[in-house]
């Protein structure tokens, strides 16, 4: 079922493509290929492939219950807040909430989580800003 | 004769301070990371590209850097194959046979040392391998025009997937994906932005470090996510003792025919494109087994069985930078990606490398060998140091990496947005993993999709509009039959091969070698 679903979505990613490319303003400069040739090829493989997916699919893969998937939802919401929260609030701070996250959710007590997640970001900022001289993110506090 | 005074003049470049230094640390770093479960060379590479990036090295030195993270990788593997029974990389998966039961007898220093003593042997002849073969290869690649480069681009994809691979449906699916991912973006030949919708940050098109990272790295994050706390999470097994590090004289002699005929097959399966290092250890292994297995002992903790996957791997990941260098195509993985390496500097691989930057690759190529004595040095006094290692908990370490792994991707654009663009290829790698959709394809796509198109439309343009021309000389019609040829043969030898893989492999291995 996993696989004819892949197929599904694979077809309409492959039409959407086809589509976008439809729509590309050629401009009077062009060569006698032009910039959507390639692109309808690729969505021509894309179609045979998600149509194999389609007709022949693979074994289920094991998927994770529910309580695992929404674990790793949730990681990827914290990392994308941590990619919002980065500018504004600098690279120690952030870091270290975000390293907190996922050190917890990886099996590490609470507290220890804090305290794993404060020297996983003051390690990197010193590695990385004080030795190697990256430029990291700088929050209101200047790190 | 030419040839030697070339690679002196590659010593000269790699014998100063600076790049005996980054060699000496990728080689540290890389068999750490190729120690560690779940860090292969091709994710620990892609970590530090960004980083060696932002730190503003030259191409040299970075590539330094970076291939000897590579070679660390492939030495690093074997360790938790022996001490942990878990492969540390997917190449290091034949160790764990007669490894494993090595330890288990109380001779896991012996297995360490015989090992990293197999492993030199391996990259060390593959790198005169490398040598020799490369400067051939170019001479023919010079022939190549625009035609023959898209055929040879289309034969690198029909071929990635592998002798060993499953489902070319799926490998042909992230070939297109990641083709389609490289056309996002301002179109190189006539200006015009294509798939970008209207989104400024997308008319610089995907940078393919973000794709890079994400892919590899930041799902490898989620896996162990979902691991935890069921029966494949790898924190609490037990651990073992070491015992004497120095491998007997007798004990390497008996093991010298082996490493020489596994040298030379791990070597050729590195070269050929799509078979990569995991293939060459376990061809590696299959073919020793049969030739001096007489009392059966291969499975039960014979050195000859360490030894043998041990070169074949180490010797395949030399090979394989054959094609990388003199071709531009990479044929695994980790060669992919350390081709996003040489684009990230701007440097264009392939025939003409070798005449524009002879420094680069001569460079290289003596750091490669600089390498391997350090790596020799490392494996074998130290390895009770890289055993140490293994006892950081992943719970401390995936965060480490997927915080590094911002920490690079930031420090080249700055910009939150391609650090929002690299959480979704690591949720997309995830997903795709499940599925069992190789990634490789998808960062080679995404790696290669323009300079494939540029060659295609260049063909067709210089023939006014012909497509005929791209079936039209006997190098485009050669290349074209090996890709078909390369592209249906796994559907039918695949699945005894895999069959066979599988049946040594309890435990989901790390992305493809």
């Amino acid at each position: 079922m996993s696989d004819r679903i892949f197929g599904g979505i694979g077809l309409i990613l492959a039409i959407f493509f086809a589509w976008q490319a439809s729509v590309i303003q050629e401009s009077f400069l062009s060569d006698a290929v032009g910039p959507k040739v390639f692109p309808y090829v690729i969505a021509a493989v894309m179609t045979l492939a998600s149509l194999y997916f389609l007709l022949k699919p693979d074994p289920e893969p094991s998927w994770p219950r529910m309580g695992h998937l929404a674990e790793i939802g949730l990681a990827a919401a914290v990392m994308f807040a941590y990619a919002q929260v980065l500018p504004e609030l600098g690279f120690v701070i952030s870091t270290a909430v975000a390293a907190a996250y996922l050190t917890w959710r990886l099996g590490s007590p609470p507290l220890q989580s804090v305290i794993i997640g404060v020297s996983t970001s003051v390690g990197i900022y010193v590695i990385f800003r004080l030795l190697l001289g990256l430029s990291l993110a700088r929050g209101p506090f200047g790190f | 004769m030419e040839l030697m005074s070339q690679l002196g003049d590659g010593f000269a470049v790699a014998l100063t301070w600076q790049n005996l230094a980054l060699a000496l640390m990728g080689c540290f770093l890389g068999t750490i990371m190729g120690a560690l479960p779940g860090l292969g060379p091709s994710n620990g590479v892609a970590i530090l590209i960004p980083l060696a990036f932002t730190l503003g090295l030259g191409a040299t030195p970075s590539l330094i850097l970076l291939t000897s993270v590579y070679y660390g990788a492939m030495y690093g593997g074997r360790i938790s194959s022996i001490l942990l029974n878990i492969p540390g990389d997917e190449p290091a998966m034949m160790t764990c046979l007669d490894g494993y039961p090595m330890a288990q007898k109380g001779r896991a220093g012996e297995a360490l040392a015989l090992s990293g003593v197999a492993s030199f042997v391996g990259a060390f002849f593959a790198t005169w391998g490398l040598v020799l073969l490369a400067p051939q290869l170019v001479k023919v690649a010079l022939l190549f025009g625009p035609a023959e480069y898209f055929a040879l681009f289309a034969l690198a994809f029909a071929t990635l997937g592998g002798i060993s691979s499953t489902n070319q449906a799926k490998s042909a699916f992230a070939a297109a994906l990641g083709l389609g991912l490289a056309m996002i973006g301002v179109d190189t030949q006539t200006g015009v932005p294509r798939f970008t919708f209207g989104e400024v940050h997308l008319y610089d098109g995907i940078d393919f470090l973000v794709a890079i990272v994400g892919l590899f790295a930041l799902s490898e994050v989620f896996i162990f996510l979902e691991h935890r706390g069921t029966e494949r999470d790898i924190s609490n097994r037990p651990r073992m003792e070491i015992g004497r590090i120095v491998p007997s004289w007798s004990m390497i002699r008996s093991c010298i025919p082996t490493m020489g005929r596994t040298t030379v097959l791990g070597f050729v399966a590195g070269v050929l494109p799509g078979a990569g290092a995991s293939l060459g250890s376990f061809i590696s292994y299959s073919m020793e087994k049969r030739l001096v297995d007489r009392e059966k002992t291969f499975g039960t903790g014979d050195p000859r069985g360490v030894a043998a996957p041990e070169t074949g791997n180490n010797a395949a990941a030399g090979g394989a930078l054959v094609p990388m260098l003199a071709l531009g195509v990479p044929g695994s993985g980790t060669t992919a990606v350390l081709l996003a390496v040489l684009l990230a500097l701007n440097i264009t691989p392939g025939p003409l490398l070798f005449t524009q930057n002879p420094d680069v690759v001569w460079g290289l190529i003596a750091a490669l060998f600089i390498g391997n004595f350090m790596l020799l040095a490392m494996n074998i006094p130290m390895v009770g140091l890289f055993t140490r290692v293994l006892l950081v908990p992943p719970r401390i370490l995936m965060p480490i990496v997927a915080m590094i792994s911002f920490v690079g991707i930031y420090g080249i654009s700055g910009s939150s947005f391609d650090l929002m663009v690299m959480v979704g290829f690591g949720v997309m790698g995830w997903v795709l993993r499940k599925l069992d959709v190789p990634l490789v394809p998808i960062i080679l796509g995404t790696l290669l999709g323009n300079e494939m198109e540029v060659n295609f439309r260049r063909a067709v343009n210089i023939a006014d509009g012909d497509y005929s021309v791209l079936l039209s000389s006997p190098l485009t019609i050669i290349l074209w039959t090996i890709a078909v040829v390369g592209f249906v043969l796994p559907i039918f030898v695949g699945g005894i091969l895999r069959r066979r893989m599988r049946m040594t492999k309890d435990s989901e291995g790390s992305t493809v070698d």
